[in-house]
């Protein structure tokens, strides 16, 4: 038996970088990363050479000082003296609130949307059709301009709801509609509110607890518990219970005329509603189509079999072609989230003051600081997509074929 | 999206500074025409006149300096800016100055790096408000909503105002002009807030002018001018010594109707400095002889551009009030011609 020796290790010549398949790419790949380096610091130098031609520095230092302006939507107590950066922070919740309201109403409107495609209707089905392609296919700076200017000249001032024989007024007494928007009551959270909240969320937690249960006993026993109206009777019948033997700590603040406006209650400002709105119905239009992608993508003997079964249309949408089609849709429909997060920059447009309005408009305007406050912008709308698409990956993951 | 505003503002940037050093002046010559930065539409200062002509008391300022130059007052390009970019547009150097119903602040002038040629009209912030509200002054807007171009100095006189006198109000900022008027009309704002000449010429443009009154209160010092980049000092003078030419040519009693006759001569040796009949003041600003004769006829003196864009015989019908010469009792006093 004649012992195989390797061949003796070949010495490493400095062509074989780019003669030999194993190295070449590499080589390439490193000559690139080089060329690439070498471009952005000669941007950069050139950046800081030039500011410092025109006696100017990159320097944050603006974001300690006082802003000066006000701003009208605000989640977090600002006022004028505040600095640039609670004014940014002010910004960057502003972006956040709109852009989870948007997901929230796009995927609303989406998944109904992308189902009643389909539907057997023949007028709900073109109807949706002509949604789709109404909304796709006009920009969505428009729809802002379109929804916010109907509101603003449609809707009435506040001060017609003033006198004895108002030209206006409000709806069951509680909702006011303005051209400035929607004035709706708010909750005042008296004393022992906090334990209401608490058995409300434990009511939650319940009435999860009961699905789960249900389903187990489903798949172990065969037998079928009703759904519906046990969970209903969960989330609220406790909450009312103690709601009501507390003395009802939890009471609306009516929104009244005051002055110029109204005062009280929850402002909804106009800017808010067109900029939501026309996103949600933009971006659900988009989602609508992904939706029913998923749902064609579904093979249609996956259906039939299940007919033949004997399961309701219902049944069978729910617990045969969703949870497949779940599979197909949520990655794009994590690249529309993000669509409408970055969207949401138009804000400006109808002067909603998210972050691109007072980082990226206000402070950049008053200070100068425009490269910095742009670099600014970009960290925070990369920072905010790879965390949707985080969430949303992670969510993908869970509910993806396992294959073994 | 976002990458390319990056880039844009790099290369903003690296333009300005390569604009900064070089000369004006000269790039102006060699281009044939001069870029001038204006508002979107003010009627009276700056707007495009029914065959497209931009017209105004601003654009007087461009089409001086532009005769100064070239002795053609046709020969500017107009450039319409927003509050937001007219600062950008004059860094980049995409307009060689710009004539803006812009105020001259410390930062601006400091920390922005421009440099600022004078005042073309001394205002103040007002406000103005449906009569049929009933409020008479500025106090008793509390709570109200108020309608404010972003980007501007208003937008921070409001904030101090409001604050000073411990009363609230909800700001509805807006990006031109144009769009604060659309909100104040369908009653979106019940106040709209700017330079109390701006509010003048906005209303003028209403249907209804009488319906609103302009408040009494001015809450702060405006003093509105041309500017161009910090650094070229040979161009800000030309742009800073052409609107001397024409306030001090009002002192004078130059006219566009008179230059020409004066400008054979005369017994008054101010007036041939000022029109080149004697020294030569154009050579030392890098033009020809009779610039100060172009920058008066290309549309009149102070005093003439004064009253055929914004006097008190248009619509805007705004008084000389502080913009009267020192003579008269005004701000308005040129640095002597020699
Ligand atoms: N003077 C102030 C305000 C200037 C300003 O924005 N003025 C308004 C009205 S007076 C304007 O020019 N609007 C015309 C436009 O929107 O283009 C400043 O310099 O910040």
């Amino acid at each position: 038996m004649s012992a195989i020796t390797d061949p003796p290790p070949k010495s490493f010549r400095l062509s074989m970088l780019v003669n030999d398949t194993r190295y070449r790419s590499y080589t390439f790949q490193f000559i690139a990363l080089v060329l690439l380096i070498m471009l952005v610091s000669y941007l950069g130098a050139n950046l800081v050479q030039n500011l410092a031609d025109q006696g100017q520095n990159i320097s944050y230092g603006f974001l300690g000082e006082p802003a000066g302006y006000d701003i009208n939507q605000r989640p977090i107590p600002y006022e004028n003296q505040d600095t640039h950066m609670r004014a940014a922070f002010v910004g960057v919740l502003n972006t956040l609130i709109v852009a989870f309201l948007g997901c929230l109403t796009a995927t609303i409107i989406g998944v109904f949307a992308g189902v009643a495609r389909l539907s057997q209707n023949w007028i709900v089905r073109k109807l949706m059709a002509i949604y789709v392609e109404a909304f796709r296919n006009v920009p969505v700076l428009i729809w802002i301009l379109i929804i916010y200017t109907v509101m603003t000249a449609a809707m009435p001032a506040p001060n017609a709801f003033r006198g004895d024989t108002p030209a206006a007024s409000m709806v069951l007494d509680a909702v006011a509609f303005t051209n400035r928007g929607v004035y709706v009551p708010a909750p005042i959270w008296g004393e022992g509110s906090m334990i209401v909240v608490l058995v409300f969320l434990a009511s939650i937690a319940g009435a999860i607890y009961y699905r789960r249960y249900a389903t187990k006993l489903l798949y172990d026993t065969g037998r079928l518990l009703p759904m519906g109206w046990p969970s209903l009777a969960i989330l609220f019948v406790p909450t009312l219970l103690i709601f009501f033997i507390l003395g009802q700590p939890i009471s609306l603040d009516y929104p009244v005329l005051k002055g110029f406006n109204f005062g009280g209650g929850l402002h909804i400002r106009g800017s808010l509603i067109a900029l939501w709105f026309a996103l949600a119905v933009y971006t659900g239009a988009f989602i609508a189509e992904n939706v029913r992608a998923g749902i064609q993508a579904v093979s249609h003997g996956q259906t039939e079999a299940a007919a033949s079964l004997g399961l309701r249309p219902s049944r069978i949408m729910n617990l045969v072609v969703l949870p497949q089609a779940l599979r197909v849709i949520i990655p794009p429909v994590i690249s529309q989230y993000l669509n409408l997060t970055k969207n949401s920059s138009l804000a400006i447009a109808v002067g909603y003051m998210d972050v691109t309005g007072t980082l990226g408009g206000i402070t950049l305007n008053q200070t100068g600081r425009a490269i910095e406050t742009i670099l600014l912008l970009m960290l925070f709308y990369l920072a905010i997509s790879l965390a949707i698409s985080g969430v949303m990956n992670a969510y993908n993951n869970a509910i993806k074929l396992k294959e073994r | 999206m976002k990458k390319t505003v990056f880039f844009g503002a790099l290369t903003a940037a690296g333009l300005a500074a390569g604009m900064a050093s070089a000369a004006t002046l000269d790039d102006v010559k060699a281009k044939g025409f001069l870029q001038c930065g204006v508002t979107t539409g003010l009627v009276g200062f700056a707007a495009p006149d029914a065959n497209g002509e931009w017209t105004g008391f601003d654009v007087g300022v461009c089409r001086a300096v532009a005769a100064a130059i070239f002795g053609d007052p046709t020969a500017v390009k107009f450039t319409p800016t927003t509050g937001k970019t007219r600062f950008t547009a004059l860094a980049s150097g995409e307009v060689d100055m710009l004539a803006r119903n812009t105020t001259w602040t410390f930062s601006r002038d400091v920390d922005l790096k421009f440099e600022f040629n004078g005042v073309n009209y001394y205002d103040g912030q007002g406000f103005m408000i449906p009569k049929n509200l009933g409020v008479t002054s500025a106090k008793e807007l509390d709570g109200a909503t108020v309608c404010i171009q972003t980007g501007t100095t208003t937008e921070l006189n409001l904030a101090d105002f409001f604050r000073k006198n411990n009363i609230s109000y909800e700001p509805v900022p807006i990006e031109t002009n144009a769009e604060g008027n659309q909100q104040y009309l369908a009653g979106a704002c019940d106040a709209y807030t700017t330079d109390a000449s701006g509010l003048a010429s906005t209303r003028a443009t209403f249907e209804n002018p009488q319906d609103h009154v302009i408040l009494p209160e001015i809450i702060s010092k405006e003093p509105l001018g041309p500017l161009v980049r910090h650094g070229d000092h040979e161009w800000g003078d030309v742009v800073r010594w052409t609107l001397n030419a024409l306030i001090a040519a009002e002192e004078l009693g130059v006219t566009s109707a008179n230059v020409d006759e004066l400008a054979k001569g005369t017994n008054n040796p101010e007036v041939n400095r000022l029109l080149g009949t004697e020294g030569n003041l154009g050579e030392m600003l890098g033009l020809s002889g009779d610039w100060a004769v172009n920058a008066i006829k290309a549309g009149g003196n102070y005093g003439e551009l004064f009253e055929t864009h914004i006097g008190e015989n248009t619509p805007i019908g705004l008084a000389r009030g502080l913009n009267a010469q020192w003579t008269d009792g005004g701000l308005l006093y040129s640095p002597p011609f020699r």
